[in-house]
């Protein structure tokens, strides 16, 4: 028996894989598990799906290709990355559509199973690649991956084609060999998930074990690599998706606030999962109410917080448009109300699987009248479970339908998130009405007898936060009505009146401007920067890049990332002016410059994107650079760009 | 008579109310009428409406706080502001949906929503109809006075094919619906039909379809004297009424028309042909043939061939009661026993802690 020799292992700091395959190839379940592996072994991570709108488009086609990229390091990284290290292609098209985004000597991994002279010509391919030198500058490892898994398979007796479908799991055993990731959580997974399907399950795990057997045999890979474990806080972690994070914000605030959670959702792309995961919670008191439409959803969170529950509805772009007057209405009725904005591109049906945040301003503004609401955004996948706790205190103390803006990026990337401990979060006060507020005098007409009555009005604030008193049905004594008609200050009957409308408008907007929100703290090590990058959203990692990697050529620039978009944090003002130059790259045309323009009459530069993908890290440097060289300052030295080697974040 | 076992077997309660609890003492009409001045025009039929409904609260008897009305936009959903009870008058054509929420989220509470033609059947067409179908324990009080009235007189889609109005010079070309016929195609579990100025009919009717558990839908014929005067007059006039009206009756023969010596309509409906159902004298059939009445019939078919004999222009004959009257599992008792099932006692650490966790003792 022969001795495999071990082979040498090669200590690197990051590596960004890429796994592409046709929509039915499996690659979102392999880049799935490949991060579980990489998250359990303790590396910082962050992931970026890309998969396309339609559910099986035309096969063999770019359109229809689907892709996984993961980012994983020994240090902490922001981004899912710019150029993929490893490319793993499962067909032409999928070599084609992402050969463009490697660096010269990136490794790609070929499936030349379906690299058939059709396949060729379906991906627009004149020649095979694989046998000119188009592919010269990068190290190619073309393999029968489908045929060695069948073979690794056939013992199980499946058929040709059920048999080719493990390729995935191959390709992933491969990979995890490379990268020395743990394997047996893969093995748990697929044997729970197919558990009603031996067969099945069987051929899986050997394909999985085949793949990985392959590495460690072949000649064609020398070496395997290790990615050791990044410093992280002290704590326990779990890798998660922004609307998981979300999801179970909603259902830790419900329970911070001893209230039952109530989701009117119709579904659409990406928020749809926050409506999944919540049907799962009913443990958790949560009711999930699958509307008719999204004017219905929100409908139903509006009746069920008049009643006494926490309202929530969760949408995307279209269906914010299509919910403007009920929001309104929940803006008149005072009532809390988280609505729950999981962005993509658009205008209109737009770009439903890519990313944007071009929602800011209908966040802000999307309604008629004067109809504010406090907006709030998450800026990473993890921290969308604060973000979503944050929007429903803030619902719930002022009274107020609160706007959670998240994204595509952010809903499906994932990244470590360290758990929180549930018993430090604090409280959210629902604080019911549960008497009268208020005495009115009357006086007998004949007696001249003054009569005092104790009763409610719905419609009197709370002094400091405004807010008005919720009062659910059920309670005696505090039977009132509201509307959507302008409500009397106070006693909350139907007014007219010219100066009640202008208080009534002025008081909504004070109790919106008057919402707590946390003083802003502008990361900037040196004390020296003269410009500031500031942004929103899930900008947040891309920024924080930028500026590391700007930071590294030795040039100061001061970052501040906004989870409060209204109101703005009371310092941010005080901030803005302390820079010579304001930057705000967004994923829109520039909304939140135009906003932080008109408040605080800066000269904000706006710089941005809106290619339905997320800035790159080194594209947010060059931005970074940009304006520094209009500042005058440019890099000590070389002005070069940094190689991929020196910029290790 | 034929008797019908339920659908199901409903573990939940049968009657609307069963949840709600009961007031203490007796209640009169005057502790529902709220502080608020009552705006429509003189005449509008939605007076009597409100009088009848202010009577029959107390009839009830369930404690005012549990009690909430919802509306929309319109004429009638000026209603809950006149009512000293829970309510609220919402956007135009939502009110289903917000009702859904509300009694959903709570079993203890009697829902009503008031809602007009153009609220119900046009901008809140679909609201309606998936109310009924999911059947959510409410009480739809559909207000029909074929016209716009609170944006002063457009036709409305009940109104009659060539109705003159302000949006309508040469006459609507619209063809309109039959409230009865379309919720039954939705599969309400309870439909009726009432007359505004008919107070006992009126009140029977409400009082039925708040015993009624699941969606009931009941269409008021209601009269605006200001912008539709006269469109049910064929049925209110005493001359003409009792060949207008249609009585339907649980249990009893559908008959109408100048009464014989048995009491009763000399006309009568027998099933047609042709799979409908169609009027025919009493002298010209066997007693047999003359259709009984069955609202618990667990098939729509017959009372929707019953509804679509109602005139879709001036209102010489229209089908009067209740419809339909079916058990059926309703939407919000089954979802609160879907989270009553599940514990209510979920750990939301454990919940947190799922996955694949790993620990960093640094
Ligand atoms: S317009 Fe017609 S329906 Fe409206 S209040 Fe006047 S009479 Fe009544």
């Amino acid at each position: 028996m022969t001795v495999t020799p071990e082979k040498p292992i090669e200590q690197v700091e990051r590596v960004i894989i890429r796994f592409a395959g046709d929509s039915g190839d499996g690659m979102q379940l392999t880049g799935d598990r490949f991060t579980q592996e990489t998250a359990v072994f303790g590396n910082d991570l962050a992931t970026f799906p890309s998969f396309p709108a339609e559910i099986r488009a035309p096969q063999g086609t770019i359109p229809g290709v689907s892709s996984f990229q993961l980012h994983f390091a020994s240090r902490d990284i922001l981004t899912p990355g710019d150029h993929p290290d490893v490319l793993v292609a499962m067909n032409p098209a999928a070599l084609k559509a992402n050969v463009d985004d490697l660096r010269k000597g990136a490794v790609i991994i070929v499936d030349t199973h379906d690299f058939t002279t059709r396949n060729l010509a379906k991906a627009g391919y004149a020649d095979n690649p694989l046998d000119g030198d188009s592919l010269a500058d990068y190290q190619v490892h073309a393999l029968d991956l489908t045929g060695m898994t069948i073979e690794a398979v056939k013992e199980f007796g499946l058929s040709r084609k059920d048999a080719a479908r493990s390729k995935n799991m191959y390709s992933l055993g491969l990979l995890s060999w490379m990268y020395g990731r743990p394997v047996e959580g893969t093995i748990d997974y697929v044997s729970t998930k197919f558990a009603r399907k031996p067969d099945v399950r069987d051929a899986n795990i050997a394909a999985f074990k085949a793949g990985y057997h392959f590495g460690e045999t072949t000649e064609a890979f020398a070496v395997s690599y290790q990615v050791k474990p990044a410093e992280a806080p002290k704590g326990r972690y779990r890798n998660i998706t922004g609307n998981l994070a979300l999801s179970y914000g909603l259902v830790a605030a419900g329970r911070l606030a001893d209230l039952p959670v109530f989701l009117g959702a119709y579904p659409i792309t990406p928020a749809s999962d926050i409506l999944h995961e919540l049907s799962k919670h009913k443990a958790f008191g949560v009711t999930t109410f699958q509307a008719e439409d999204e004017i219905a959803g929100i409908g139903g969170a509006i009746g069920a917080s008049y009643a006494g529950h926490l309202g929530v509805t969760s949408t995307s772009g279209p269906g914010v448009s299509l919910k403007a007057e009920a929001m309104g209405l929940a803006v008149m009725l005072e009532l809390p109300l988280v609505v729950v904005d999981v962005q993509r591109g658009g205008p209109s049906t737009g770009l439903p699987t890519k990313t944007e945040q071009a929602d800011l301003l209908q966040a802000m503004f999307g309604r008629n009248g004067e109809a504010p609401l406090p907006v709030v955004a998450a800026q990473s996948p993890a921290d969308c479970f604060d973000a979503a706790v944050e929007a429903c205190r803030i619902a719930v103390t002022y009274r107020t339908p609160v706007m959670l803006l998240s994204d595509g990026y952010l809903a499906n990337g994932s990244e470590p998130w360290r758990l929180p401990d549930v018993a430090a979060l604090p409280p959210i006060e629902a604080g019911f009405a549960t008497g009268p507020n208020h005495v009115s005098t009357a006086k007998d007409a004949k007696t001249g007898e003054e009569t005092e009555t104790a009763d409610f009005w719905p419609y009197l604030r709370d002094p400091e936060t405004l807010a008005r008193p919720w009062a659910p049905p059920g309670t005696a004594g505090l039977e009132h009505r509201v509307g959507g008609l302008e409500k009397a200050d106070g006693h909350g009957n139907i007014s007219y009146d010219p100066a009640n409308h202008d208080y009534m408008v002025r008081t909504r907007q004070a109790k919106v401007d008057g919402v707590r929100v946390p003083d802003l703290e502008v990361d900037d090590p040196s004390g020296a920067a003269r410009m500031l990058v500031i942004g929103w959203g899930s900008t947040y990692g891309p920024i924080g890049a930028g500026v590391r990697r700007v930071r590294d050529r030795g040039l100061d620039v001061a970052q501040v990332h906004l989870r409060h978009l209204n109101p703005f944090p009371r310092n941010l003002g005080e901030i803005l002016k302390r820079y010579d130059k304001v930057v705000v790259p967004e994923m829109n045309l520039g909304q939140l410059s135009l906003l932080l323009r008109a408040k605080y009459l800066v000269d904000a530069e706006s710089r941005t994107n809106v290619r339905g993908m997320p800035f790159g890290a080194e594209e947010m440097e060059k931005i970074l650079l940009e304006s520094l060289a209009d500042l005058g300052i440019t890099q000590p030295g070389t002005a070069d760009v940094l190689t991929a080697e020196e910029a290790l974040r | 008579m034929t008797t019908h076992t339920t659908v199901t077997d409903l573990s939940t309660p049968v009657l609307g109310t069963a949840l709600v609890p009961q007031a203490d003492t007796k209640q009169t009409g005057k502790d529902f009428t709220s502080d608020q001045e009552v705006r429509w025009c003189p005449g509008c039929g939605d007076y009597a409406v409100l009088k009848a409904v202010q009577g029959f609260l107390p009839d009830l008897g369930l404690r005012r706080e549990n009690i909430v009305f919802v509306s929309g936009i319109g004429c009638s959903s000026r209603f809950p502001y006149y009512l000293d009870t829970y309510g609220m008058h919402s956007i135009h054509g939502r009110a289903p949906s917000i009702a859904t929420g509300i009694a959903t989220a709570r079993e203890d509470l009697s829902v009503w929503v008031v809602t007009g033609d153009g609220d119900a059947l046009s901008i809140g067409g679909n609201h309606l109809i998936h109310a009924l179908r999911r059947n959510v324990n409410m009480t739809i009080l559909l207000f029909n006075n074929r016209i716009y009235g609170l944006t002063k007189g457009q036709y409305s889609p009940t109104s009659e094919a060539g109705k003159i109005t302000k949006s309508t010079p040469m006459g609507s070309v619209d063809h309109p619906f039959n409230p009865v016929s379309l919720t039954l195609g939705a599969e309400a579990s309870f439909v009726a039909r009432t007359i505004d100025s008919d107070r006992k009919h009126l009140t029977s009717v409400l009082a039925a379809a708040a015993a009624h558990r699941g969606t009931s839908l009941v269409e008021i014929y209601q009269n605006c004297p200001i912008f539709n005067d006269g469109a049910f007059d064929a049925i209110k006039n005493p001359d003409t009424k009792a060949d207008a009206i249609i009585p339907l009756v649980h249990g009893e023969q559908i008959r109408f028309g100048a009464t014989l010596e048995d009491g009763q309509g000399h006309k009568c409906l027998v099933r047609d042909s042709g799979g409908g159902v169609r009027v025919a004298e009493v002298s010209e059939v066997a007693a047999e043939e003359i259709l009984v009445h069955d609202a618990h019939n667990p098939d729509p078919t017959l009372a929707f061939a019953i509804s679509r004999l109602t005139d879709s222009g001036y209102l010489n004959q229209s089908p009067i009661g209740i419809f339909r009257q079916v058990l059926r599992p309703t939407y919000d008792d089954q979802a609160r026993e879907q989270v009553a099932l599940s514990g209510g006692q979920g750990d939301l650490q454990a919940l947190i802690d799922g996955g694949d966790v790993w620990t960093v003792d640094a």
